[in-house]
């Protein structure tokens, strides 16, 4: 029952981290609390969808799983959705802000207007019914007396390559190089010649596509609603401060942290509490270590 | 009275309603820069405890207090106080970006309370026949005389207010908003007055929350999700963060907007999409606070230049 639970957790916790990584990055780089980052895994998500919807399915069901190849396709194009996104807030809302020298503040709350203008656009376009990719069914596998779905298997690999290649660009190129220089000190990083509005596009759009592939890997497992970004918005924000903000690494254990403990509640608390958990984490982390487990 | 004089005295009574709450987060946010992301939070608890404790026992729930209006509002009004001194003291270490995700996670919770503590909230099915005032008037004496009280209630916090913004605590207050450590080092206690002026500011918010659960008559947690707080940042930014006549102003006019475009969606949208009416007017209202914030981040009136009000406006120099 125990291990059970714990598996569990650590496949929610996997969508939850990347999207933690998202936040943790923004959070260094853009410098401000990104109210509507959990609307690129709505968008990402029913941007797959979109394609899903327009090829007529994902194609004969690949071997144990529950979708066919097109589903590559799909999440390519629900990444290029939250990107699009991304650029566009930025280009549109957050840069005249950033050239009027606004505070962090009024970012956020620009933040959260862009989060309402998005989440209901997709409530528009798609209802507010929730939606899969496929409906097949698929058998459990027994792996040590734990069931889990082939899916989630898939997901949990896939945030594993994910958060490898996210690793490479930010240690071995030069936009990483770029990124990590603005989030340690942009007026520096200026003097070395590094262009900070490249750096921060760039942030926007790697952000951006860890939230589109969260939503999409989350629609995979679980569903896709409209309100599925507002939802995760607490839980990814609860891994990046208990990770520590701008750690990488912090925020993939701070995810998968969370979504074990959300899982684990259920052995204490009734199953309706679950949704606090993750809220309750984070008062925790602001009163006993705010700097979260490692954070400098 | 007519249709249109009737829906007039409706809108009036909702906008001071919103109104009262757009004054309180004026002082958390516009006089002493607390970034408090869970105004709907603390509307709840006001709703909630009001509702508590006038209605009659239903669905074999804890309750049945019958308490009369105005003691129970008062206590209502109290009791979002309290809530709010035990937050103020848990996130006073807090700024800024912590503070919103604290206080967001808290509105959060306390609505994740009002669904699932069913023996007092009543749960998903919320709370009904809750005590309403006037009801010896008939319905339009209750729809006149109502909002006559949520006015009068506007003005007097209105006054209130303004008074204490006016004051040397008040300045204290716009002294630590702009810059805590100078302000501590000329001797202001910077953790009491940023709790004080948290409490004081929650406070009108239980009260909106208990007017409101007065005029519906029932409560649920349905009423009180994040885009109510959305809407009170709407007011208070479209308004002037700072001015508390710009607060109230802020409030009838968002209110307007997003009435009459509630009107307009029941007209204009095919059937087919009257369901996700609803959607459309959260969409104009979010571009209406970027917009807001790109072109003009002071509000329609913003804040005085001057920290007295002897001195003009036009005399003004320096700061834009």
């Amino acid at each position: 029952m125990i291990a059970q639970l714990v598996v569990d957790g650590l496949l929610t916790g996997a969508v939850i981290a990347l999207g933690a990584i998202g936040v943790t990055l923004g959070l260094a780089i853009l410098r401000f609390a990104n109210f509507g980052y959990a609307e690129f895994a709505t968008v990402g998500g029913y941007g797959a969808l979109a394609a899903v919807l327009a090829y007529g399915g994902t194609g004969a069901p690949l071997g144990p799983f529950t979708f066919g190849g097109f589903m590559a396709v799909a999440l390519a194009a629900g990444l290029a959705a939250a990107g699009l996104m991304a650029l566009i807030g930025d280009w549109a809302v957050f840069r005249p802000l950033r050239r009027r020298g606004a505070g962090p503040l009024v970012l956020i709350f620009a933040s959260f207007g862009l989060a309402l203008v998005a989440r209901n656009l997709v409530l528009l376009a798609f209802g507010p019914q929730p939606e899969y990719y496929s409906r097949e069914i698929q058998i459990a596998v027994l792996l040590g007396g734990v069931r889990v779905m082939p899916d989630q298997v898939l997901v949990l690999a896939v945030a594993g390559l994910a958060l490898a290649a996210l690793v490479w660009l930010l240690r071995r190129t030069r936009i990483g190089l770029a990124m990590r220089a603005v989030a340690e000190n942009p007026a520096l990083a200026q003097a070395c010649a590094i262009d900070p509005e490249a750096a921060i596009r760039a942030t926007w759009l790697v952000t951006g596509a860890l939230g589109a592939l969260a939503g999409t890997l989350y629609g995979l497992t679980v569903q896709l609603r409209p309100e599925m970004g507002a939802n995760l918005l607490l839980p990814l924000f609860t891994a990046a401060v208990l990770g520590g903000v701008g750690s990488v690494p912090g925020a993939v254990i701070g995810g998968l942290l969370v979504g074990v403990a959300e899982n684990l509640s259920v052995l204490v608390l009734p199953t309706s509490y679950k949704a606090i958990i993750p809220f309750l984490i984070m008062l925790a982390c602001f009163l006993l270590r705010p700097k979260g487990l490692f954070g400098r | 009275m007519t249709g249109i004089a009737s829906y007039l005295v409706f809108f009036v009574t909702l906008a001071s309603i919103f109104a009262v709450v757009t004054l309180g987060l004026n002082l958390q946010w516009g006089f002493s820069g607390q970034f408090n992301a869970g105004v709907v939070g603390f509307m709840a608890v006001g709703a909630y405890v009001y509702a508590f404790l006038t209605a009659p026992l239903q669905h074999g729930q804890v309750g049945g207090l019958h308490w009369p209006i105005a003691p129970a509002m008062i206590a209502s009004v109290l009791a979002t106080a309290l809530v709010a001194l035990v937050i103020g003291r848990l996130t006073i270490r807090l700024r800024t970006d912590y503070l919103a995700l604290a206080t967001f996670g808290i509105a959060a919770a306390i609505h994740q309370l009002a669904l699932n503590l069913e023996d007092i909230t009543g749960g998903g099915r919320g709370i009904t026949s809750i005590a309403k005032p006037f009801q010896g008037l008939g319905p339009e004496g209750f729809a006149l005389a109502f909002g006559a009280l949520a006015l009068g209630l506007l003005a007097a916090c209105h006054l209130l207010l303004q008074r204490l913004v006016r004051s040397p605590w008040g300045r204290s207050l716009r002294a630590i908003r702009e810059d805590e450590i100078a302000a501590a080092a000329l001797g202001k206690d910077v953790d009491r007055l940023r709790l004080t002026a948290f409490v004081l500011g929650a406070a009108p918010m239980g009260l909106a929350g208990a007017l409101y659960a007065a005029f519906i008559g029932y409560v649920s947690p349905y009423d009180f999700t994040a885009i109510v707080t959305f809407q009170i940042w709407a007011m208070l930014i479209v308004g002037g963060s700072g001015n508390n006549r710009g607060a109230v102003l802020g409030a009838f006019v968002v209110w307007a907007l997003w009435s009459m475009s509630g009107i307009a969606v029941v007209h204009l949208l095919p059937t087919r999409l009257q369901v996700q009416g609803g959607a459309v007017q959260a969409i104009l209202i979010g571009a209406l606070l970027i917009i807001m914030l790109v072109f003009r981040s002071r509000g329609m009136i913003g804040e005085s230049l001057h920290s007295s009000p002897v001195l003009q406006d036009e005399t003004a120099a320096g700061r834009s």
